[in-house]
C-alpha cells in the first residue's frame, strides 16, 4: 500500500496501455480488420476485466455475420476510419465497397459511376460480389452505411433462432408500396444466405429491375418477388430494434405527428417513451462520429 | 547471588533497549504514515473489487443500503429545459433530490432561494439541506443542471469512506494555493463536512457572503475557502487507473480531444468506465445517456458487479 502511494507520487498518472484484445484471435483471418497507423478506438468491451464472455464467444461462433459498406468515394477517407475502428470489429467479416478503388484502405471496387442515383446499381453489384466471393463465409449479410452504429451481439441474438438457409431479410419495416413491407435503407438491413442467393438469381432470370432511384424500395420489391420473407426484428416486448434516426429522435418527444415516419412504419410504433428496445440493433447517427463511442461508453 | 543480579540487570538492559527501539520504529512508521496520508488526501481512489468481495454477501447488502445520497441541484429559470431533463433522468436515482431555484417557477416545484447570486444560493441550499436532513442522509451531492450523474457509481466510489470524516470530493482544480472542487463536475460532501461548513456559515470573517473585493469569486472557490477554515480539504476522485471520475466535460468533447491528442488510444485515453459525472450535456443528450447507461444491453455480455445499488421505488426511466 505504501509503495503504491510512493510510486504514485513519482510516476505520472497516465492511462494504462491496452491489454490484449480478446477478439484478436477472431480477426486474425480478417486482413481488413487489422488497422495499423489508423485511429484506434479499440472500444471492445472484452477489455472489461469483470466480464464473463462465454455467451458472446458461443454466439460469435454460431452466427456468422458479414458487414459491408457502400461508401461514396469522397467519404471513404473521412468516415471510413472511424467506423472501422469501432463496432465493426464485432462482425465476423467486414468489407468496404466503393465505386472506385481506394489506395489508402482496402476497398472493393464496384466499377460503377459515382452518385446517389447509382446506389441501387452499386447494391446489386455489391451483392453479386459477395455471392461470388463470400457466400460460404457468412450466414447473414448486412448492408450498412457510414453513419450507422450497430450492436452486433444483439444481431446475433436475433438471428440465433433462424436458419440462414431460409429466405429471410431483416431491418426496419416500412409498409408503403410493398405488401409485405420493405426494409428502410437508413436503418441498415440484412439478408440471409438464401435471400442473397435468390437476389442474385433474380437478375439471371430478369425478375427484378436493374435501376431505381430508391434503393431500399427496389430491393424490398425484389425480395417479395423472389419469395424472401420480410422478417420481424422487434424484440420480445414488440419494440423496434432497427432505427433509422439518431437515438435522440427516437427517445425524446419531438417528431411531429404529421411526420411521414409515423405512417411508414410497418408495425405500430411505440410512441415516445421509452421507444427504444433494450436490445437495439442499429441506429443511425447523423455524420457525428463522436456519437458512436458515446453509446459504447454508455454501457457499464 | 551476584550472577543472578547480573543476569537480571542484563535482562533489564536488553529489555529497555528493545523497548526504546520499538518505540522509535513505531514513531518513524507513524510519522511516515502521516506524510503519506497527507499526500493521499489529495487523490482519493475508488475501492478495489477484491476488497469488496472479501466482505460477506449479507454485509454487502447492508453496506449498499447504508448509503443515502441527497442531491442538491441549483437552478435558475433560464435552465428550465435542462431542469426538465435532469428531473426526468438521473436525479431519480438519488435517494432524494431537490431543486433549489433562484426564484419560483410555475412549471416545476423548487425551493426558493430568493437570490440569483450563485454563492448565496449555494450557502442557503447547504444550510437548508443540513438543517433538515442531517440525520437522514450521509452524503450530499451538489450539481448544476448541465451535469449528468450516475449515482450508483458515486455510491460505489464512496463505499469504504466514512461519512463521519470530512470528505469534500469531485474534480479538483488548483488556483494558486487553493485546491477546490469545480462545480461543473459536481461536489460531494460527507455529513461531517456539512456539519463543519454549517458551523462557519454564520462567521463572516471565515465564510463571507461577499467574497471578492474587486471582482466576484466563483462560488465553488468560495466554498473551498470556507471549508478550508473548517479543516476540510478538496480531494480529486479517481478510479483504480488514476482517471478522473468526476468530469467537467461531456463525453463528446472528451472523444473529440482524444481523437486529436492521442488517436491511437481514443477510448482508453478518454474517460473512466466508472465515471460519476459528465457536464455540458443538452437535454436530449441526457435522455440518450440514460438509455445508454441503464437500458441498452449488448446481449451476452455479463458483468459481475460485486454490489448492487437499487434505485429508489418509483424511479422509472431506468
Amino acid at each position: 500500500q505504501l509503495f503504491r502511494i510512493l510510486l504514485g507520487e513519482l510516476s505520472d498518472t497516465q492511462p494504462k496501455i491496452l491489454h490484449n484484445d480478446l477478439h484478436a484471435k477472431h480477426s486474425d483471418d480478417n486482413g481488413e480488420n487489422h488497422l495499423e497507423g489508423q485511429m484506434n478506438f479499440n472500444a471492445d468491451t472484452s477489455k472489461n476485466k469483470d466480464e464473463n464472455t462465454e455467451v458472446t464467444e458461443l454466439l460469435y461462433q454460431k452466427v456468422k455475420i458479414l458487414c459491408f459498406f457502400i461508401i461514396g468515394s469522397q467519404n471513404l477517407e473521412k468516415m471510413g476510419k472511424h467506423v472501422k475502428a469501432i463496432w465493426v470489429q464485432s462482425c465476423t467479416k467486414v468489407l468496404f465497397m466503393s465505386s472506385k478503388e481506394n489506395k489508402d484502405s482496402p476497398t472493393v471496387e464496384l466499377k460503377t459511376k459515382e452518385g446517389r442515383d447509382q446506389l441501387y446499381w452499386k447494391t446489386i453489384k455489391a451483392f453479386h460480389y459477395l455471392h461470388h466471393h463470400y457466400l460460404e463465409d457468412a450466414d447473414y449479410f448486412m448492408k450498412v452505411d457510414n453513419n450507422i452504429y450497430a450492436v452486433v451481439d444483439n444481431l446475433r441474438w436475433l438471428f440465433s433462432k433462424y436458419d440462414p438457409k431460409e429466405p429471410i431479410c431483416f431491418g426496419r419495416g416500412f409498409k408503403p408500396y410493398v405488401k409485405q413491407g420493405y426494409m428502410s435503407g437508413g436503418a441498415g438491413y440484412v439478408l440471409s444466405k438464401e435471400a442473397l442467393k435468390r437476389f442474385v438469381d433474380a437478375f439471371k432470370t430478369d425478375k427484378c429491375t436493374y435501376s431505381s432511384s430508391m434503393e431500399d424500395l427496389a430491393l424490398g420489391r425484389c425480395m417479395e418477388i423472389m419469395n424472401v420473407e420480410a422478417g420481424d426484428s422487434r424484440d420480445t416486448i414488440g419494440k423496434e430494434t432497427f432505427h433509422p434516426f439518431v437515438p435522440e429522435c427516437h427517445l425524446v418527444k419531438g417528431l411531429p405527428t404529421t411526420f411521414w415516419y409515423w405512417n411508414y412504419n410497418y408495425y405500430p410504433p411505440v410512441r415516445y417513451q421509452p421507444a427504444l428496445s433494450e436490445n437495439i440493433l442499429k441506429e443511425i447517427s447523423q455524420v457525428n462520429k463522436n456519437e458512436d463511442p458515446k453509446v459504447k461508453l454508455g454501457n457499464p | 547471588m551476584l550472577s543472578e543480579s547480573n543476569s537480571f540487570l542484563k535482562g533489564v538492559m536488553l529489555g529497555s533497549i528493545f523497548c526504546a527501539l520499538i518505540t522509535m520504529l513505531g514513531h518513524v512508521r507513524i510519522g511516515h504514515g502521516n506524510r503519506m496520508h497527507h499526500h493521499e488526501h489529495h487523490h482519493l481512489q475508488a475501492p478495489n473489487k477484491e476488497d469488496i468481495l472479501k466482505i460477506s454477501e449479507n454485509e454487502r447488502m447492508e453496506l449498499s443500503k447504508s448509503f443515502r445520497v441527497y442531491c442538491i441541484i441549483l437552478v435558475k429559470p433560464k435552465d428550465v429545459s435542462l431542469w426538465a431533463a435532469v428531473k426526468e433522468t438521473w436525479t431519480k436515482h438519488c435517494d432524494k433530490a431537490e431543486f433549489f431555484s433562484s426564484e419560483n417557477v410555475k412549471v416545476f416545484e423548487s425551493i426558493n432561494m430568493e437570490t440569483d447570486d450563485m454563492w448565496l444560493m449555494m450557502r442557503k441550499a447547504y444550510k437548508y439541506a443540513f438543517d433538515k436532513y442531517r440525520d437522514q442522509y450521509n452524503w450530499f451531492f451538489l450539481a448544476r443542471p448541465t451535469t449528468f450523474a450516475i449515482i450508483e457509481n458515486l455510491k460505489y466510489f464512496l463505499l469504504k469512506k466514512d461519512p463521519s470524516q470530512p470528505f469534500y470530493l469531485g474534480h479538483t482544480i488548483k488556483s494558486g494555493d487553493l485546491e477546490y472542487v469545480g462545480v461543473e463536475g459536481g461536489i460531494v460532501l460527507s455529513v461531517e463536512s456539512m456539519k463543519r461548513l454549517n458551523s462557519l456559515l454564520n462567521i463572516p470573517e471565515k465564510c463571507p457572503e461577499q467574497g471578492g473585493m474587486i471582482w466576484k469569486i466563483p462560488e465553488d472557490k468560495q466554498l473551498a475557502v470556507c471549508l478550508k477554515y473548517a479543516g476540510v480539504f478538496a480531494e480529486n476522485a479517481e478510479d483504480a487507473d488514476g482517471k478522473d471520475i468526476f468530469n467537467a466535460k461531456s463525453v463528446g468533447l472528451f472523444i473529440k480531444e482524444a481523437m486529436t491528442n492521442h488517436p491511437n488510444q481514443v477510448v482508453e485515453g478518454c474517460c473512466s468506465d466508472m465515471a460519476v459525472t459528465f457536464n455540458g450535456l443538452t437535454p436530449n443528450q441526457m435522455h440518450v445517456m440514460m438509455y445508454g447507461v441503464y437500458r441498452l444491453r449488448a446481449f451476452g455480455h455479463v458483468f459481475n458487479d460485486a454490489l448492487v445499488f437499487l434505485p429508489p421505488n418509483g424511479s422509472d426511466n431506468d
